[in-house]
């Protein structure tokens, strides 16, 4: 009995045991899904103690409104009104309006005066308004990107920070939002 | 090369050993434990963030805290109804709860790095604006207006 030899054990059912594991961790956990975009929401005044602002230029003034049904419209300065804007659009007009650098006398001075006014009614869907607010971020991204490239000759993402903010500050982005409407109520 | 293949000839194939089957499975097993993320919060509400192509990932994930918004899940529906909600940590709440959750949130983050706190908004993709207006409206008196709208990447374009 003593000098029996001890029988191997088999290992075939290891794979299975491991396989329960697999699939436990698999239905247990999500893939991270951390991605998104940043927004820096604007001080809270209150109503009574709110300064008028100072009335800009029209011309500076890119100003989209999402309707209740999801509709864009865009005044791009002293341009009319274009009802019925597509999203996929939105990048290029904003970019024409930001890099107008007084070419145009009817959009922007230049990209420091310029500014971009976002205002959605109460009745747009969340999926409409993070499309916007990624088109018009696309555009501000892009103008960074090739300011880099001119200046540095390497993308906007190998800079360092403080070049980085040297760019955000030459190129401003100057994104509001107004107050929303409501168009059930009116 | 006759003489070798005669040798062959006639004798069974070896079994195919298993034996590092169950190593395979294992680091199978530790992929995912080191690429996926145990779920935390149980969440009480449907969302299904929109696709978007201007990408940032969240620059420091112990500084960030959830809000989530969008209809309940089934199994709330007949309690909560199916009109959108906001949920806070594990509990259906009002935009009005969200002043005392930023004061909890303060009081578990040190004051040096309290300008750095995010709020990551992961809202549905079909919920109307009026509801997230009145979020990031209490976000911006609380002053937590660091915000993060989740959404998955759009591919193509």
């Amino acid at each position: 009995m003593a000098d029996k030899k001890i029988p191997e054990i088999n290992a075939g059912s290891m794979a299975d045991i491991a396989f329960l594991l697999l699939v436990f961790f698999l239905v247990t956990t999500t893939i991270q899904t951390d991605a998104g975009l940043y927004q820096m929401l604007p001080q809270w005044v209150d109503k009574s103690d709110e300064v008028e602002p100072k009335p800009k230029n029209k011309r500076n003034v890119l100003q989209i409104k999402i309707t209740a049904s999801d509709q864009l419209i865009v005044e791009s300065g002293q341009e009319s009104a274009q009802i019925n804007f597509e999203v996929l659009n939105l990048k290029a007009k904003a970019i024409e309006f930001l890099t107008n650098n007084d070419k145009t006398p009817a959009l922007s001075e230049k990209m420091t005066k310029a500014v971009i006014v976002l205002q959605n009614d109460n009745g747009t869907s969340y999926d409409m308004y993070l499309r916007v607010f990624n088109e018009l971020n696309a555009a501000y991204n892009t103008i960074w990107e090739q300011a880099s490239r001119d200046k540095h000759g390497v993308a906007y993402d190998a800079l360092t920070e403080e070049q980085q903010e040297e760019i955000r500050m030459a190129f401003p982005k100057v994104l509001s939002e107004a107050d929303a409407t409501d168009f059930d109520k009116k | 090369m006759s003489k070798f293949k005669k040798g062959k000839k006639g004798k069974e194939l070896p079994p195919i050993s298993t034996a590092s089957l169950p190593d395979i499975v294992f680091m199978l097993l530790c992929f995912f434990m080191v690429v996926t993320k145990m779920r935390d919060a149980d969440i009480k509400v449907r969302t299904k963030v929109p696709q978007i192509t201007e990408m940032r990932k969240i620059e420091n994930k112990s500084l960030n805290s959830f809000v989530f918004i969008g209809p309940p899940s089934s199994q709330y529906q007949e309690l909560m109804g199916t009109a959108p909600r906001v949920q806070l940590n594990d509990a259906f709440a009002k935009p009005a709860d969200i002043m005392a959750f930023a004061t909890q949130r303060r009081t578990e983050i040190p004051a040096a790095q309290h300008n750095q706190m995010t709020v990551s908004l992961k809202v549905d993709a079909e919920v109307k604006m009026g509801l997230v207006t009145e979020v990031k409206t209490e976000l911006r008196k609380a002053n937590m207006r660091r915000v993060f709208y989740m959404a998955n990447r759009r591919s193509g374009s």
